[in-house]
C-alpha cells in the first residue's frame, strides 16, 4: 500500500527497456527518502527471467502479467490492468517512461483514476507545500519538474490531493544504477482471467517494424554531434571518423535529421535523446532551445561554428570559429599522431 | 446518416520561433509577444479529417476548440480549409484547466455531437506540451485511441487502419469505430485556404464577436444563417463546475522558471593549426579524451 510503482516497458527481446531501469533506479531513491517500497509493473509476453533482470535495482515487489495478447503493447488491455492494479494497491507515486508507450498509456490511466499527471519530467524531488489560501501544509509531495512552452520555461508541478501522483519521465535523464546485485523481492502474478474483456482487444496490430536499439548514444562518454551546418553526407563522415578515433558516438540536431544527413535514432534534444557525456562536440549546430534541452548537462562543450554569434557558443567551454570541413580533419590528424 | 468526424484544435502561442522581439532583456521569453497560431499538429489532424471525408460517400468535419473568445479564429481558419462547421467552447469557468479538466470539457462537447465516428486531435500542443488531452478524451468517451497517426491506410463506416509513427519504427493498426486518433507532425501537411470558402465565410462570427462589431450584421445573418459560429458554455455542456478549471485540476503549478541562456566564459579559438593543436593537447592531457 502507498508505495512507488514503476511501469516497466518490455522490448522485442523480452528485456526491460533502459528507460524503465532508469526509473526503477530513481524510484528506489525516492522510496528510501519516503521510507516506502518500490514495486514494478511488468506486462507482456515471453519476458526473460524478470526477477534476475530487475531485483538488483532494488525492487521489492514485481506485479507480472504474462499473456500472448499483451505483447506487442496495445493501449486498452495494458490500461485495464494498470487501472485495476492501482485501484487495489493505491500507490503514492506512479511513474512511466515518456516514450511512445508511456505517453499513450499514462494519460489513459490518469483519466480513469481522475488523478493528476505531469508530462515529460526531467527531474523528480520530494518536498513540502503550503497552500497560500488555506495555509494547509502538505508533507512529502512529489515535485515534478518539466520543461513546457517549447522548452522556454521549466515548471514545478505538484498533485496535492489526488493519488497516485503520476508522472512520465524522459529517457536518459535519470541515472541507471544497480542498487544491490543480490537484492531480492517478491513476485506477484496478476490474475488476468476476470480482468480482460473482449472490448480490450478492439485494436489489432497488423504490422510492426521496430529497430532494435543498436546505437548507444546515451551511454557514450564522448559525443560528436552534427547540425545543419555540416552541410553534406561527406562532411558527416568526418564526424564518424573523429568519433571513431577518440572513442565516441555521433549525435545530431533535428535539422540535420530532417535534411537526411543522419538517422533519426541519433537525434538529441527535446524530441530526441537526452545525453550528459564528458565531452560534447557540437559541429554546425546553432543551439536552439530544443536542442540544448538534450545536451546542456554535458560536462564539457566544444562548439565548432562559423558564426561567432551562434547561441550554442554561449554554453560552450570552447568555441572554434570556422568551417566544420576544415577543422575536423585537423583534430583527427592531431589525435592520430599524438595519442599512444 | 452521415459519417461524422470531430477535430479537436487548439489556439496556441507560437513557441517554436522565439525571435529576438519575443526575448526580454533578461534572456527569457516574453510570452505576451508571441503570435497566436493554429497548433501545428492540429492542422495535420484537420488534413487527415478532410482526406477521410473525401474517401467517404457522405461525411462531415466538425471542429471543436476550447479557449477564449478570440479562439473563434481557429474555426474560421478550419472552415476556409474545408471543414463543415465548428463550435467554440468558451467560459471563464474553464480557465486554469489542466489536461484532466480540459479533456472532461472536450469530451462533453464531443458527446453533444453524437453519433460521431471519429475524433481526431493533434498529438501535442506546443504550449502545454503534454500530449495528454487526446488519450484522456478517448478514455472519457470510452472509445479506443490510436496515437501518433501518420497515414490512413484504409477506412470505412465501421473500421479504420492507421500507420503509426513510433520512436524507433512504425506500426500499422486496425480499430473498430468510433475511435480517437492523435495525429503526428509527420502526417500530410494541411491544404491551404480555399479562395471560394474564404469569400463565403469571411464574415463568420460568434455572438461575442458580433457584439464587438460596429457594423450591423442582422440582415446578412438572416440571409446566411450558416455564418453564425455557435459558442458553448458550461451550461450548454451540462458540466459539473467542480470538475472544471482550477477546482477540477489535480495538477498545480507550484513554480515557473524562465529558461535563461546561461552565459559561460567561452574560450574563442580560430581554425589555425596552433589553436586546434593546443585544444587537443589539453583534452588529451586532462584525460577528457584518450
Ligand atoms: C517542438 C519542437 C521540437 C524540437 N525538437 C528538437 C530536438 O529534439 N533536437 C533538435 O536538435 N532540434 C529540435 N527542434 C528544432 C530546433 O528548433 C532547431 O530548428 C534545430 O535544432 C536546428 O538545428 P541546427 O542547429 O542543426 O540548424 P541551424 O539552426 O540551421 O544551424 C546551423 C548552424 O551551423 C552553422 N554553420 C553553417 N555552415 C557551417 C560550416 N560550414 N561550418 C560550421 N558551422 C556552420 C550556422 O552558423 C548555424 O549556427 C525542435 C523544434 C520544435 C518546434
Ligand atoms: C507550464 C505549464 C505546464 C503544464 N503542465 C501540465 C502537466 O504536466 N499536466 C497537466 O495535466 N497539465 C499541464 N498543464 C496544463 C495544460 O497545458 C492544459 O491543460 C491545456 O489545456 C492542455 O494541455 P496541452 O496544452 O498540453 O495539450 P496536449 O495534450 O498536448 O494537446 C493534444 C491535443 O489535444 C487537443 N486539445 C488540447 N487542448 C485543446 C483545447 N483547448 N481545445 C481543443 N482541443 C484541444 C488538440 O488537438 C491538441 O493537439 C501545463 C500548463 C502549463 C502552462
Amino acid at each position: 500500500m502507498n508505495n512507488i510503482f514503476v511501469y516497466c516497458e518490455v522490448n522485442e527481446d523480452g528485456l526491460i527497456a533502459d528507460v524503465s531501469l532508469e526509473l526503477l533506479s530513481k524510484g528506489r531513491k525516492l522510496a528510501n527518502d519516503l521510507n516506502i517500497k518500490l514495486e514494478a509493473v511488468v506486462i507482456g509476453d515471453q519476458i526473460q527471467n524478470i526477477e534476475n533482470q530487475i531485483y538488483p535495482y532494488g525492487v521489492d515487489v514485481i506485479h507480472l502479467a504474462q499473456d500472448a495478447r499483451l505483447f506487442p503493447y496495445t493501449t486498452l488491455p495494458h490500461s485495464s490492468i494498470v487501472v485495476n492494479l492501482f485501484k487495489e494497491e493505491k500507490p503514492e507515486i506512479a511513474i512511466f517512461g515518456a516514450t511512445s508507450v508511456g505517453r499513450d498509456l499514462a494519460p489513459r490511466v490518469a483519466s480513469a483514476l481522475r488523478c493528476g499527471l505531469t508530462a515529460d519530467c526531467t527531474s523528480l524531488e520530494i518536498g513540502d507545500h503550503t497552500e497560500n489560501k488555506t495555509q494547509k501544509t502538505y508533507k512529502n509531495l512529489l515535485y515534478q519538474i518539466r520543461p513546457a512552452f517549447g522548452g522556454n520555461i521549466i515548471a514545478t508541478i505538484i498533485n496535492p490531493d489526488t493519488r497516485p501522483q503520476m508522472a512520465t519521465v524522459r529517457e536518459g535523464v535519470m541515472k541507471l544504477e544497480i542498487f544491490s546485485p543480490n537484492y531480492k523481492g517478491k513476485l506477484k502474478k496478476i490474475n488476468l482471467e476476470k480482468l480482460l474483456k473482449e472490448d480490450d482487444f478492439l485494436v489489432e496490430i497488423l504490422e510492426r517494424h521496430i529497430e532494435s536499439q543498436k546505437i548507444n548514444i546515451k551511454g557514450a562518454q564522448i559525443i560528436v554531434a552534427g547540425g545543419y551546418g555540416v552541410g553534406t553526407k561527406e562532411n558527416f563522415d568526418l564526424l564518424y571518423q573523429l568519433a571513431d578515433v577518440i572513442g565516441g558516438e555521433v549525435g545530431a540536431s533535428r535539422a540535420a535529421v530532417d535534411a537526411g544527413l543522419v538517422d533519426h535514432a541519433r537525434q538529441i534534444g527535446q524530441t530526441g535523446i537526452t545525453v550528459r557525456p564528458k565531452l560534447y562536440i557540437a559541429c554546425g549546430i546553432s543551439g536552439a532551445v530544443q536542442h540544448r534541452a538534450g545536451m546542456d548537462q554535458s560536462a564539457k562543450i566544444i562548439s565548432i561554428n562559423n558564426d561567432p554569434k551562434a547561441p550554442i557558443n554561449k554554453i560552450a567551454d570552447y568555441t572554434i570559429i570556422g568551417n566544420v570541413g576544415d577543422i575536423l580533419p585537423k583534430m583527427i590528424k592531431y589525435y592520430k599522431e599524438n595519442s599512444k | 446518416m452521415s459519417f461524422r468526424i470531430v477535430v479537436l484544435a487548439k489556439q496556441v502561442p507560437d513557441t517554436r520561433n522565439v525571435g529576438k522581439d519575443a526575448m526580454k532583456a533578461d534572456g527569457t521569453v516574453n510570452r505576451a509577444a508571441l503570435p497566436a497560431i493554429y497548433n501545428p499538429e492540429d492542422l495535420n489532424a484537420l488534413e487527415m479529417a478532410l482526406h477521410i471525408k473525401s474517401k467517404m460517400k457522405d461525411a462531415e468535419v466538425i471542429i471543436l476548440t476550447m479557449g477564449p473568445p478570440r479562439a473563434a479564429e481557429i474555426i474560421r481558419e478550419s472552415i476556409y480549409r474545408g471543414a463543415d462547421a465548428g463550435y467554440l467552447i468558451t467560459d471563464r469557468k474553464f480557465a486554469g484547466s489542466d489536461t484532466l479538466a480540459t479533456s472532461y470539457a472536450v469530451s462533453l462537447a464531443v458527446k453533444k455531437l453524437a453519433p460521431f465516428h471519429l475524433v481526431l486531435s493533434g498529438r501535442q500542443a506546443i504550449d502545454g506540451d503534454t500530449a495528454q488531452v487526446g488519450p484522456q478524451t478517448a478514455e472519457k468517451l470510452n472509445i479506443p485511441q490510436i496515437t501518433y497517426a501518420e497515414e490512413v491506410v484504409a477506412v470505412d463506416e465501421t473500421q479504420i487502419t492507421i500507420k503509426r509513427r513510433l520512436e524507433r519504427g512504425i506500426e500499422v493498426v486496425k480499430s473498430s469505430l468510433p475511435a480517437l486518433i492523435t495525429v503526428h507532425s509527420s502526417a500530410s501537411e494541411c491544404r491551404p485556404r480555399n479562395a471560394k470558402l474564404l469569400m463565403k465565410h469571411k464574415h463568420a462570427r460568434t455572438v461575442t464577436e458580433l457584439q464587438e462589431e460596429t457594423r450591423d450584421y442582422t440582415e446578412l445573418y438572416n440571409k446566411r444563417p450558416y455564418l453564425q459560429i455557435e459558442e458553448w458554455t458550461v451550461a450548454d455542456l451540462n458540466a459539473d463546475v467542480e470538475m472544471l478549471g482550477l477546482s477540477g485540476s489535480p495538477t498545480k503549478v507550484k513554480k515557473i522558471e524562465n529558461v535563461v541562456l546561461q552565459q559561460k566564459e567561452t574560450i574563442l579559438l580560430t581554425e589555425a593549426d596552433k589553436d586546434i593543436e593546443s585544444l587537443m593537447k589539453e583534452l588529451i592531457g586532462t584525460h577528457i579524451i584518450g
